[in-house]
Parts: C-alpha cells; sequence; structure tokens
C-alpha cells in the first residue's frame, strides 16, 4: 500500500556490480518507502537476483559504483548479518540445505540472534516451540517441519514456504523476494501468497523479484519494474505487469524509450 | 570470507603447559635391558617379561609401516625414553593425597576429577605419564565384582586373567608398533565385568603426556564375560611441546556370549602449531573380539587432535550374531594428518556390523578414511552398512577414502556410501542472511554434519565433543 508520510527504507542509486569482472548492475535507481510493495520483473539473466544478492551482500559481487541507503545506514558498508541484524531480510531462490541440523534448531538461533540485536527476550526452546507453531498455521505448515534438517529432502514449495515462515518470524523491515513463485504449484502459490500478504503492514516493505505476473495476482505490488541488461528500463504500477504478460518483454525491449517517458 | 575462518582455527592450543613433577626417567634407547628395566621396575613376573622379550624380538624382524596415507619423518627409536614415571610415594587411598600440583594440572584442563567422581558418577582411573596414581570408585566397583585398576596393578592382583588375554586379540607380532608396545608398554588401564553384571556407570580414563620426549604406551584389556556390559571413555589432553612425541597404544576388548562393550574415546592430543611444529605420533591399535554369540562391540572415537593420527579400532565378529559398530569423527585442521577407520572381519553366522564415518577437514590438512569389511566362508548371512562422508573446509586440504570390502560368502549383504561436501560461500551466506555469524555457523553445520555419530556418544562426552570442534575449526571458516 502506499502510505502518507511513509519514510524511505531502501535507496539504491547508480548501483553497479560485477561478478568474475562481468558487469551485471549497470547503475539501478530505486526507491522503496514504508507500506510498499515493489515487484522487479526481468527476463533470465536480466539482472534481477544479482540485485537481491548485492543487496543482501552476497560476497561474490564486487560493488563498483553507486550507493545504497537502508534507513539512515550505508548498506554497502555492512557485512551481510549485519544487514539482517538491521532489518533486511532476502528469500531465497534457492534456499540451502543444512543435513543433521533440526529446523526449530536453526530457526531459534536465527530468531534470537535477531531478537538480541533488537533488545528483546530471546526465547527458550519450549517457548519457541509455540510461538514457531503459532506463525506456521498461516502458511499451513505440518509441524513435522520442526524436526527436519533445514531444507534437507523439502519439495521445492517445502523449501519456499520455510523461506516466508522465516520471513514471518524475524520480521524484517524490508523482505526482497527472489523467484517465490518458482516451482510452486497454485494452491502452494496461495498459500505462499497469503502469508506475504499477512505479514505486510504499514511500516515494512516488499520487494518481489519474478519473472512471471502470476504471482502478482495474490500479492498485488504498487510498483512494477522491468529489469533489463542491469538497469530498470520501465517502471509503473501493477497494470505495467499485466501489459508485459499480454505483449511480452520484446515490446518491452521495442518501447522502453517511449514508454519509460510517458511513465515519467 | 577465508581471514575470519582462519582466525578462528588459528586459536593458541588450550592445554599447552607442563606440570613440574619429578619424574623418574629411563635413559633413551631401547634393547633388552630397558626392557628388563621397565619389567623390573614394575616388580613383574617372569611370564610377562618373557612377553615383552618375545615382542621386542617379533619388532626387531618388522619394518615401520609406509602404506598409510601420511607423512612424517622417520623416528629415531633409540631416541626414546621408554619409561618415565612420578616418584613412587605411599599408596593413595583417596584423593586428598593425590600430589596437588597434579589436581591442579586436571583444574587447568577443565576435569577437576573429584567433582568429576562425585557429580557424574564417574570412575575415574588417572594416567599421568605411566603410572596410575588414584583410583576412585574402586571399592564400589568391587562390590559388584568389577574390577577396574591399572593394568600393572592386574598383573600382581588378577595374574591369571592377564595371562590369559593379553595378547590374545592383538598378538604381540600383530604389526610394528603394537610389536614395540608389547615390549615396553609401561601402563594402562585393566577392566573386568563378571558374568551377568551389568556395569552401574560409565568407566573413564583420562591420559594425559607430561615428559617431554618420553615414549607412551599404553595398553588397554577390557573383558566383559558372559550377559556383562560396560561403557568405557577414553579422553585425552595433552600440553604443548615442540618436538614430536609418539603414542603407540594398544587396546583389547573381549566380549563373550551376548556381553556388550562400548568404547568412546575424545582425543584431543595437541596437533602442533599452525605451521605444523611439534604435535603428538598418535599410532594406536585397538581390536576387540567378539568371541561370544550374540555379543556386541562398538567404538565410537572423536579424533581431534595429534599431529598425526594412524589407528583403526576394529572388530573381529567371532560369534554368531555378534554386532560390531564403528562411529567416528576425525577432524584435522592445520597441517594435521589422519588416516583412520576400522577394519570388521565377519567370521560368524547373522554377523552385523555399522559404520559411520564422518572426516572434517581444514587447513592445509589431510584426512583419509581407509576401512575393511571381510566376510569370511563361514559367515553366512552376515551384513555390514558403511557410510563415509567427508566435509572440505577451505581449499588447501584434502579427504580420501579408502574402503576395502572382501566378500567370501554369497549370502552376504555389504552397502557402502560414501559423499563429500564442502561448507562453501552459499552456505554460509545463508547463515549470515539470517543474521548468525561464520563461526556460529560453522559450528551449526559441523555439529549436523557428525551428529549420527555424537548421539552415540555417553551424554557429557557428547557435549564435550560440540565444544571441542566448534573450539578446533574457529576460524576455519569465513
Amino acid at each position: 500500500m502506499i502510505v502518507k508520510n511513509s519514510k524511505t527504507l531502501l535507496s539504491v542509486e547508480g548501483l553497479r556490480a560485477s561478478i568474475n569482472g562481468t558487469e551485471i548492475l549497470k547503475g539501478i535507481d530505486l526507491t522503496v518507502k514504508s507500506g510498499e510493495i515493489h515487484a522487479i520483473m526481468g527476463l533470465n539473466g536480466s539482472g534481477k537476483s544479482t540485485l537481491a544478492k548485492v543487496l543482501a551482500g552476497h560476497s561474490a559481487y564486487e560493488i563498483t559504483g553507486g550507493t545504497v541507503r537502508f534507513e539512515d545506514k550505508d548498506l554497502l558498508e555492512l557485512a551481510p548479518e549485519d544487514r539482517a541484524r538491521a532489518g533486511l531480510f532476502l528469500a531465497f531462490q534457492y534456499p540451502i540445505e543444512i543435513p543433521g541440523v533440526a529446523n526449530t534448531q536453526f530457526l531459534r538461533l536465527a530468531y534470537n540472534t535477531i531478537q538480541a540485536q533488537r533488545g528483546k527476550d530471546e526465547l527458550d526452546p519450549l517457548e519457541f516451540d509455540d510461538f514457531v507453531r503459532e506463525k506456521m498455521k498461516l502458511l499451513d505448515m505440518n509441524p513435522d517441519f520442526l524436526d527436519r534438517s533445514v531444507n534437507e529432502g523439502f519439495s521445492g514449495g517445502e523449501k519456499k514456504r520455510n523461506e516466508i515462515l522465516q520471513m514471518a518470524l524475524l520480521e524484517p523491515k524490508l523482505s526482497i523476494l527472489d523467484e517465490m513463485d518458482s516451482g510452486l504449484d497454485i494452491d502452494a502459490l496461495k498459500t505462499v501468497a497469503n502469508g506475504v500478504n499477512q505479514i505486510a503492514n504499514k511500516d515494512n516493505a516488499t520487494i518481489l523479484v519474478t519473472h512471471y505476473q502470476r504471482l502478482l495476482d495474490y500479492v498485488v505490488p504498487d510498483f512494477v519494474h522491468i529489469i533489463q541488461s542491469g538497469s530498470i528500463v520501465m517502471t509503473g504500477g501493477k497494470e505495467l505487469a499485466l501489459e508485459l504478460e499480454t505483449r511480452g518483454y520484446d515490446w518491452v525491449t521495442a518501447n522502453k524509450q517511449s514508454i519509460a517517458g510517458a511513465v515519467a | 570470507m577465508s581471514a575470519v575462518l582462519q582466525s578462528l582455527v588459528n586459536q593458541p592450543y588450550k592445554h599447552g603447559f607442563v606440570t613440574e613433577i619429578e619424574s623418574d626417567i629411563a635413559p633413551k634407547g631401547l634393547n633388552e635391558d630397558t626392557i628388563r628395566l621397565i619389567s623390573a621396575k614394575k616388580n613383574e613376573p617372569e611370564w610377562l617379561l618373557s612377553f615383552r622379550l618375545k615382542a621386542y624380538q617379533k619388532w626387531l624382524t618388522m619394518t615401520e609401516p609406509e602404506w598409510q596415507n601420511v607423512h612424517y619423518p622417520k623416528i629415531d627409536f633409540q631416541a626414546i625414553s621408554y619409561y618415565s614415571a612420578p616418584k613412587p610415594k605411599k599408596k593413595l587411598a583417596s584423593m586428598d593425597e593425590v600430589d596437588p600440583e597434579l589436581l591442579r594440572t586436571f583444574e587447568k584442563l577443565g576435569v577437576p576429577m573429584h567433582e568429576r567422581a562425585a557429580l557424574a558418577g564417574v570412575a575415574v582411573d588417572v594416567i599421568f605419564d605411566s603410572v596410575s596414581v588414584a583410583t576412585t570408585y574402586k571399592q564400589k566397583l568391587a562390590e559388584v565384582g568389577i574390577i577396574f585398576c591399572s593394568i600393572s596393578e592386574a598383573v600382581h592382583t588378577h595374574p591369571e586373567l592377564i595371562q590369559k588375554y593379553l595378547g590374545t586379540v592383538v598378538p604381540v607380532g600383530d604389526n610394528y608398533f603394537a610389536a614395540l608396545n608389547s615390549a615396553v608398554f609401561t601402563d594402562g588401564s585393566f577392566c573386568f565385568i563378571p558374568k551377568g553384571v551389568k556395569c552401574p556407570m560409565d568407566l573413564s580414563t583420562y591420559f594425559r603426556i607430561n615428559t617431554e620426549g618420553s615414549g607412551q604406551f599404553e595398553r588397554t584389556l577390557i573383558i566383559a564375560e558372559e550377559d556383562a556390559a560396560v561403557s568405557y571413555l577414553e579422553g585425552c589432553t595433552a600440553p604443548r611441546f615442540d618436538t614430536n612425541q609418539l603414542h603407540a597404544a594398544v587396546v583389547e576388548l573381549v566380549a563373550l556370549d551376548n556381553a556388550d562393550i562400548k568404547y568412546s574415546t575424545v582425543q584431543n592430543w595437541y596437533a602442533g602449531d599452525e605451521n605444523g611444529i611439534g604435535g603428538i605420533y598418535n599410532f594406536v591399535t585397538k581390536r576387540g573380539l567378539a568371541k561370544g554369540k550374540n555379543s556386541r562391540i562398538s567404538w565410537t572415537q572423536v579424533e581431534t587432535g595429534s599431529a598425526i593420527t594412524w589407528k583403526y579400532p576394529s572388530c573381529i565378529l567371532r560369534g554368531d550374531n555378534s554386532v560390531g559398530e564403528f562411529y567416528s569423527v576425525a577432524v584435522t585442521n592445520n597441517y594435521q594428518q589422519a588416516d583412520t577407520g576400522t577394519k570388521m572381519i565377519h567370521l560368524g553366522k547373522n554377523t552385523r556390523s555399522t559404520i559411520v564415518s564422518k572426516g572434517i577437514s581444514a587447513g592445509h590438512s589431510n584426512s583419509s578414511y581407509r576401512g575393511l569389511v571381510r566376510i569370511a566362508p563361514t559367515a553366512e548371512s552376515a551384513r555390514n552398512y558403511s557410510q563415509c562422508d567427508s566435509m572440505l573446509i577451505g581449499d588447501q586440504c584434502g579427504a580420501h577414502t579408502f574402503p576395502y570390502i572382501q566378500v567370501h560368502n554369497n549370502s552376504a549383504i555389504v552397502e557402502h556410501e560414501a559423499s563429500t561436501s564442502k561448507i562453501g560461500e552459499d552456505q554460509l551466506f545463508y547463515f549470515s542472511q539470517r543474521g548468525i555469524d561464520a563461526e556460529e555457523a560453522v559450528s551449526m553445520i559441523i555439529n549436523g554434519f557428525c551428529k549420527d555419530v555424537f548421539q552415540q556418544l555417553p551424554m557429557e562426552f557428547a557435549v564435550e565433543a560440540t565444544k571441542l570442534l566448534s573450539f578446533k575449526l574457529e576460524g576455519s571458516v569465513g
């Protein structure tokens, strides 16, 4: 939702980043205010997932230009764990498997780390168990999840639910969801989308990184940005995603100048 | 990233200090006179001296093994002192009489013995260098007929048992280091659980090498008679030295019908510094004989120390329906080398064995799993399951697996699974994106990796092992 007097959470200006000497992001500008939901759409290789990882601080990428402010902080100066503790969350496209580590143990460690950072009470295993079970209802998750090893043997849909569960637990200020819809059937997509909608409020913000419009039927964005070859070439409202759906990405390539001009 | 790992791994060894206790040290060198001296110092009967001399003669005809995947300068066996004992004072009846200096050593190690004994209900047979100083809970154990004492004491008090079993599982000429041990062993533990007795508490020995340059040749013998059961814990720490120290122990286990022996080790000998200087050479022969039907021998080991580890705790499954188990975690860092694994020799019908080996390598270290599963023609319907997993931290270390499988009976079922994984950037990134720092992430990943082994350890050992691993790998990932 677009809220009056909302404050700016994320401010990206001219961000450039490369991996192994190849420039992927070529000057990204993006402003996200509290209460807003943004969708970043693009083809494979357009740089949309790179943008997500760069904002979260993945060490494989080298920042070659631009600035990123997160609230009052210089985000690029912070280590990945400090970005997380400051309230930035990335739901992974491919969540990592950690054999032998019970999900509940991992979730509690993450939760308590963030709680400690916020000066709030940490939960012991029993308290946490009650707390996490309540959150799991939101995502229609089986309590068996808690005892299984983190993401090990999870189906695609289970992994994505587990990511959104972490988002629900950690209550980030800014969530970046990288390809949440990939590998989900329609029922799982609705459940995950429902979870995202319930977590969204006027004080936090969400960035959906996606290839398809499908997800946006269930999580309705306030802004849609189209990224191509490492820069945002079009920005519009939710109708831009629908337009893209009918006309395809080729249309963007052909019209980015005029449309960009029209939006501006 | 690797800089963080490095700083975590490279914490100085906590237990590096030398206790000043007067030692009675034999002159360096090995010949028949040395062996006669050791035997005389210990007032040994003639049969034991001839056992030693026979082993020495065998040893002279043998050559040091070179097949293992470890490298070290040639050992000068004439430069080692083969006997070192704290000056014998009067016999100690209680812990109060133990040298306070010695007690302080245990305090520094975080093993306040009297507390450990009282709180944990563990009887600790303390080995300090080579002579047993005090044995606690002995009386309580004696009430149920359990003998738990130093092996040199048992030689005098229960010679018939020692004569009957010593060298029956690991013969004097079994291998180079076992022969050496049989010739010059100074002390160790003896444990005898009589028929029908389930040992009411875990039995525990804390080893500690103290005098610089002294070889350590421990000898342990554990016997569980029919329907008996025992859980034995062995833990090691060692002070910091620059010269390498040889540790060549022999452990023999014998389980009769329906008997159950569980042997757990947490090994933390000094591993050398971050440049690979110093550290213990741990060349150990451990073997259990599941002699009776339905008997069970279970080895669990957590190997974190030593410059070089060379050991294969093994099971000979002779009794029908007998069971052998081997659960191992071997951690190497810096320039440590480990070549460890097991042998499961199936002789009896319906014998079963399980091998779970977890190797973790960091720094410039090298870790090898070497295991033999042998199904003899007599072992009808034998089964084995082996699982060997390796984890690499960083890109300078190595992990190797050498499984040997020999099946001579068509009814056998033998399974072998192996995997290699790497703590990678992506795994650490996932943790850090949830606010968890690299140190905690590594600790959690490692403990998850080792879970199948840790859950085999007695409770307090499991806690210790978890801490030890985190400590050992601190800074190796980042």
